[in-house]
């Protein structure tokens, strides 16, 4: 069980208030990704579910019960740091063991669970090295070895990936939705890239400031994101936002249309401009047109075999059908 | 990128400073084993000729000798209890965020400039004099005998002197040892169920190991040859002739520099003895 319940939660340092108050259900084995740029407070709630930071008021319960003043390791929770925070004197086998050496499990159960992470993990070559033996995505696996042994109530991540290059990185979030789907266990992941908020997470919380600026499925931010906030910062690349009498056609203040949802061609469009830096991945490519009188830059994402070159004049037709409008305090403006 | 060339080239430029060092060491290493082989006595007719061996049979089959080597022995080892265990109890306590904290660490590291003649002379009257001292006068103050200090406990007070000097030098560098330590792990150690002590023993002494070995290491070269402390307090006398205060006896005392000099090579080999015993104690620390 893993339902984790904040209830007017707030947290303040000194004067600056980090967290203003804040209420968000995790349900049990849900895998919850706080989402946001850097400083919006993420880690700061995450600690405060872990217990790691005192709430300055407000309630926190897990499966009901108040643990708002519970210390950490009677909360039943792990967490997985961004530095993995391993013991450098430990073997790979000790650090493992660690949490069960504390909460004094028996020999003969300690050693089943090693052996079973360290399969699940691919790390049974490793168990007597020390962590300064090992790459950096051994680490992060041991580290999360450390945190499976405990069978938790709920699994915590701060930035997990952070410290891993790029192709790692794909690798490690594959691993970890792959754990949960197994472990069934609850998660919440705290990271700074939707690239990994929208491939993991059954729920997003996007965080602004301390604000939740709004929660839901990856699919529902994406087509319905409630403001522009989310709107810009969720989906890569950015929304295009176009204001002024473009947008008054369309009874808003601000359109939002993403990339994917505007067609480039020679002519014919309903709006044109010209072509500036173009990014080609191979499978697509993304168009950076100027000139177009609506916004700086509009992007347009084309498949890979379109072959605009610089400086090209060229004709947009935006799906209107697909297009958010927004009011003129940024919020979503529906039907 | 060291090639061949610029190897070389750090070779020669390196070679003033080293043979300056070499030249430091030897001089003085090979006149001590030259005379330690003479009947040497400045004020009673000088340099009498070689005697082989004779000055390291007569140093070490006086009856001084041996309790000299264990007061040596008594006095670095209680100093480096001292100063490692409490160092490491300060530099927790320093490590603590609190209001002041900069003029506390200053204080602290203060001790550690004071001169060791003068710090003696302070202990010796200010704090231990059996009559005026500070010591003296709290004793009276709760209905007890005073102590004098330097000949009823004179080992333990010397100790005591030599650690108050020697405790800023652990501190501060424990200190430093400790803000090394990524707080994340003990974080992680209190996530995991750990208590304050078991994550002392776990994760926080482990870390300081580098940094005691170390502290073990410097203060045991410094504390073998202690002496300023012992001449103020006590000139020897109460159990505490250490090796090096019995050598400064027989040469200039006893006027006998050759006798002295075998002393002194005895000394060097008790320093590599103690050292060596060291290295294989807390040495492994110091590679990983
Ligand atoms: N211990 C602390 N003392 C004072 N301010 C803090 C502390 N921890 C975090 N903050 C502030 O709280 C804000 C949120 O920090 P954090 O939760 O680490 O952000 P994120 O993880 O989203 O990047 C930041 O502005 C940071 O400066
Ligand atoms: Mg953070």
């Amino acid at each position: 069980m893993g339902r984790i319940t904040l209830d007017k939660v707030t947290k303040s340092f000194g004067a600056t208030e980090v967290i203003p108050p804040l209420d968000l259900t995790i349900e049990d084995g849900e895998f919850t990704v706080f989402v946001g740029p850097s400083g919006c407070g993420k880690s700061t709630l995450l600690r405060l579910i872990a217990g790691l930071e005192d709430v300055t008021s407000g309630q926190i319960r897990i499966d009901g019960q108040d643990a708002t003043m519970t210390p950490p390791a009677k909360r039943g929770l792990a967490m997985v740091f961004q530095s993995y925070a391993l013991y450098p004197h430990m073997s790979v086998r000790k650090n493992i063991a660690f949490p069960m050496k504390m909460a004094g499990i028996d020999e003969a159960e300690q050693n089943r669970r090693i052996e079973s992470a360290a399969k699940a993990l691919n790390l049974t070559d490793y168990l007597e090295r020390k962590p300064g033996q090992l790459s950096g995505g051994q680490r992060q696996r041991v580290a999360i070895g450390r945190a499976i042994v405990r069978e938790p109530a709920a699994f915590l991540f701060d930035e997990p990936l952070s410290n891993l290059d790029a192709a790692l990185r794909v690798g490690m979030r594959m691993e970890i939705s792959e754990l949960h789907k197994k472990l069934a266990t609850t998660m919440i992941y705290v990271t700074h890239d939707q690239v990994e908020a929208m491939t993991m997470a059954d729920k997003i919380v996007v965080l602004r400031s301390g604000h939740i600026e709004q929660v839901g499925s990856p699919l529902e931010l994406y087509h319905s994101p409630r403001n522009l906030f989310v709107a810009g910062f969720i989906g890569s690349p950015k929304m295009n936002f176009i204001e002024g009498s473009e947008a008054a056609k369309y009874d808003a203040h601000t359109v939002g249309i993403r990339p994917e949802h505007i067609a480039i061609s020679d002519s014919g469009g309903a709006w044109s401009g010209v072509v500036g830096v173009s990014e080609h991945l191979g499978s697509d490519t993304f168009f950076h047109i100027h000139d177009t009188g609506l916004a700086e830059t509009i992007t347009v994402r084309a498949d890979g075999e379109v072959g605009f070159r610089h400086g090209d004049r060229v004709s947009l037709t935006p799906r209107t059908d697909v297009m958010h409008r927004f009011d003129a305090q940024g919020l979503r403006i529906t039907a | 990128m060291a090639t061949q060339h610029s190897r070389s080239a750090a070779r020669i430029m390196m070679a003033p400073a080293v043979i300056l060092l070499l030249g430091w060491m030897l001089v003085p290493l090979t006149m001590t084993l030259l005379f330690s082989f003479k009947k040497y006595l400045p004020l009673r007719g000088g340099d009498l000729g070689w005697v082989g061996f004779d000055n390291y049979i007569r140093f070490v089959s006086s009856s001084a000798f041996w309790p000299s080597v264990q007061a040596t022995l008594v006095i670095v080892g209680g100093v480096l209890a001292i100063t490692v265990i409490f160092g490491v109890l300060l530099a927790l306590l320093l490590d603590q965020p609190m209001w002041g904290q900069g003029i506390v660490r200053i204080l602290v590291i203060a001790p550690f400039f004071v001169m060791p003649t003068v710090s003696a002379l302070v202990w010796k009257n200010m704090f231990m004099d059996p009559v005026n001292g500070l010591f003296a006068h709290l004793w009276k103050a709760f209905g007890a005998e005073p102590i004098s200090w330097l000949s009823e406990a004179s080992m333990q007070s010397i100790i005591l002197i030599v650690s108050w000097q020697w405790l800023p030098f652990a501190t501060l560098i424990l200190l430093t040892a400790i803000q090394s330590l990524d707080s994340e792990q003990l974080e992680a150690a209190e996530m995991d169920g750990a208590s304050p002590l078991a994550r002392f023993g776990y994760i926080i002494l482990p870390h300081l190991g580098r940094a005691i070995t170390v502290v073990v290491l410097i203060q045991t070269i410094f504390l073998l040859s202690i002496f300023a402390e012992i001449f103020v307090t006590t000139g020897g006398s109460f159990g505490t002739r250490t090796l090096t205060f019995l050598i400064f006896q027989r040469v200039l005392e006893s006027q006998n520099v050759g006798l002295g000099s075998a002393g002194g090579v005895y000394a060097i080999i008790l320093a590599n003895i103690v050292a060596a015993f060291l290295m294989r104690i807390v040495g492994k620390n110091l590679d990983a």
